[in-house]
């Protein structure tokens, strides 16, 4: 079957149409569970293509993405916790800010933007790092980052996480928000900043001597990706309610992986359709295991589906081709 | 000297053992395919399991038990290299490197399946759980017992690398792999031997680490193994003796920071090791004893 191709005008608008129809009618379905799923599965596709951005393109391999989630939760919830209850949950919180409050959006984009500083912090270390330690460094730093969390109880109530936060994230804003997340990474592949991280990828070497800068092109698909994780990070709380040290971790750095090699290292709608199948996937794999009560399947068939995915496709589903859409 | 320095100094010698023995499996697979392995660290808690099962089921004496925990964690790593790695050799870097990971995902989530989320307790023998005193100092007979098997481990691993034949093997291997082929040597039998190899000493420090701690459960093996690189790294991928010394390296500093700083920092204690790592990669990438790799074009 050969699709006709799509001019990417008429792609995006095909997206924003998909996904108010898909946002309108799962609210006028007034149905909470499927809210909530189709908000997680949304983040999960922010996610992946985010980190389809960081490690496909440039061809790092970096694990941060909870890191930075993380560090990205717990900087917003400072800002929309109710005020009133601020000063008993978070005692360690300097009055200035305890007396703020901003609307979510608002302080997603400041954890954003601190998840970002954080990655441009650490990024300055660790992306000239080869393949393998980048790999132990990030999962390195979701320990990091975990430990913190864990120990500054001050701010974050440790252990014990943080229980009513404000369910503010609407499904529209999600929306709204992975449009626009969606529309940047792909603006970017297709300028010279993307043409640049391709060129990184394919041989690095050669890139730095046509004059591309590896080092900074790098590092700015890291602190890109740190900024839209620490968004993503700052909004998943606010569709659940709770956050707590461990919320972000091992599994989901392994889960995004599994979805940007399934979709195709660097292939922006492969990152879309596979984080939309993988979540689909394990919430209804997580169903039959709350029936049955084994708990673990999902994760060990999602690892062996993807050893075996690789034998048979090791470029993933559409390598860093993006189908049905007329690039050049 | 003080019986405090003396404690800690015993800590430092077991942990950083511990450390050791997993780093060399670590040192050894890399040397030979240039993959980390992430299932390693599991391999400990498989080997953790494994004393479980067999101090609790009491059908062995126990002194045969590090000898079937040794051989289990041999059959445990090659089975790991035969399922997962033999039917992407060949494969990109990162596709081994997404396979290791998938692989240590399954066992951690098989394990929970089959074992049950909940730590378990256990204890060792009485005899293991002696306490010793050495000039005023309370230690515990394990402590000691752990750097000597671990020593002994090091210097017959050592002898098997360099006298034997399947040893000189693995040396040509890590020193070009191209022209180690051409000499007739099969890299696949070799791969197998290091994940096998590897895979017996992290399940005996899984054994050690259940009869320190007193406490096992599927998911204990990640950190230990992830610690375990980060010390591989310090004494240089690759290497050997990089890898014992980057161990106990790693103990020490661990064992001092959360024992001569104040109480509250300890809980930093996995952060420090993790900062560690970053500093090293800063200062030093190839570690201690690794060998600058050069850039070609």
């Amino acid at each position: 079957m050969k699709m006709p191709a799509l001019s990417p005008l008429q792609a995006f608008f095909l997206l924003v149409a998909v996904m108010a129809g898909l946002v309108f009618a799962v609210t006028a379905s007034g149905n909470g569970y499927f809210e909530t799923f189709a908000a997680l599965t949304l983040i999960n596709v922010m996610l992946a293509v985010s980190l389809t951005m960081t490690n496909g393109f440039t061809g790092m391999f970096s694990l941060g993405h909870p890191a930075f989630m993380t560090l990205g939760a717990y900087v917003t919830i400072l800002f929309t916790y109710p005020v009133g209850r601020k000063g008993f949950a978070m005692p360690a919180l300097p009055e200035i800010i305890a007396q703020i409050h901003l609307p979510l959006p608002v302080a997603a984009l400041v954890g954003g933007l601190f998840a970002a500083l954080m990655g441009w912090l650490i990024g300055r270390l660790v992306v000239h790092l080869q393949t393998h330690y980048l790999a132990v460094a990030t999962l390195g730093l979701i320990i990091v980052v975990q430990t913190f969390a864990l120990n500054l109880d001050g701010l974050t109530r440790g252990g014990r996480g943080i229980t009513g936060i404000p369910r503010e994230a609407t499904l529209s804003l999600i929306g709204v928000c992975t449009v626009l997340v969606i529309v940047l990474c792909w603006r970017i592949k297709h300028a010279s900043l993307g043409r640049a991280m391709l060129a990184v990828r394919e041989n690095e070497m050669a890139a730095r001597c046509f004059g591309i800068e590896a080092f900074r092109v790098k590092l700015l698909a890291f602190i890109l990706g740190a900024g839209i994780a620490g968004f993503c990070g700052a909004l998943l709380p606010h569709v659940v309610s709770v956050m707590s040290p461990k919320t972000f971790g091992l599994i989901l750095a392994f889960n995004l992986i599994a979805i940007i090699v399934v979709g195709g290292q660097g292939s922006i709608m492969g990152a879309i359709l596979a984080a939309v199948f993988i979540s689909v996937g394990s919430e209804s794999l997580r169903r039959v295991e709350e029936s049955t009560g084994v708990y673990g399947v999902t994760q060990v068939i999602v690892a062996v589906a993807l050893i075996s995915f690789l034998l048979v496709r090791p470029k993933g589903l559409f390598g860093l081709k993006e189908p049905f859409i007329r690039t050049s | 000297m003080s019986d405090y320095l003396i404690q800690q100094i015993v800590n430092g010698l077991s942990l950083g053992s511990l450390y050791a023995l997993v780093a060399i499996g670590f040192s050894l697979i890399y040397g030979v395919i240039r993959l980390v392995n992430f299932a390693h660290g599991d391999l400990l808690m498989i080997g953790a399991f494994m004393t479980f099962g067999l101090v609790a089921s009491d059908l062995v004496p126990w002194a045969a038990i590090p000898l079937l925990v040794l051989a289990g964690g041999f059959l445990a790593g090659g089975l790991i290299e035969r399922v997962a790695f033999r039917s992407i050799s060949g494969a990109p870097m990162i596709t081994g490197f997404i396979v290791t990971l998938s692989a240590s995902v399954a066992i951690q989530n098989l394990a929970l399946i089959f074992l049950g989320s909940q730590p378990r307790n256990f204890n060792f023998p009485e005899v293991f759980r002696m306490r010793l005193s050495i000039g005023g100092a309370d230690v515990a007979l394990i402590d000691l017992v752990i750097p000597v098997v671990t020593l002994l481990c090091a210097l017959a691993l050592t002898t098997f690398i360099r006298k034997t034949r399947a040893g000189i093997a693995i040396r040509a291997v890590a020193e070009n792999p191209f022209a180690a082929q051409l000499m007739g040597i099969s890299i696949g039998r070799l791969v197998f031997l290091v994940f096998a190899v590897g895979g017996a000493l992290a399940a005996l420090a899984g054994l050690f680490w259940s009869g320190k701690y007193g406490q096992i459960n599927p998911l204990m093996g990640f950190l230990p193994g992830l610690k375990a690189f980060v010390a591989t790294i310090i004494g240089g991928v690759g290497s050997l003796p990089g890898a014992i010394i980057g161990g106990y390296i790693l103990g020490f500093s661990e064992i001092a920071f959360v024992g001569f700083l104040p109480p509250e920092y300890s809980g930093y204690r996995d952060a420090f090791v993790f900062g560690l790592l970053i500093l090293i990669l800063l200062v030093r990438p190839q570690g201690l004893f690794g060998e600058a790799e050069q850039e070609r074009a």
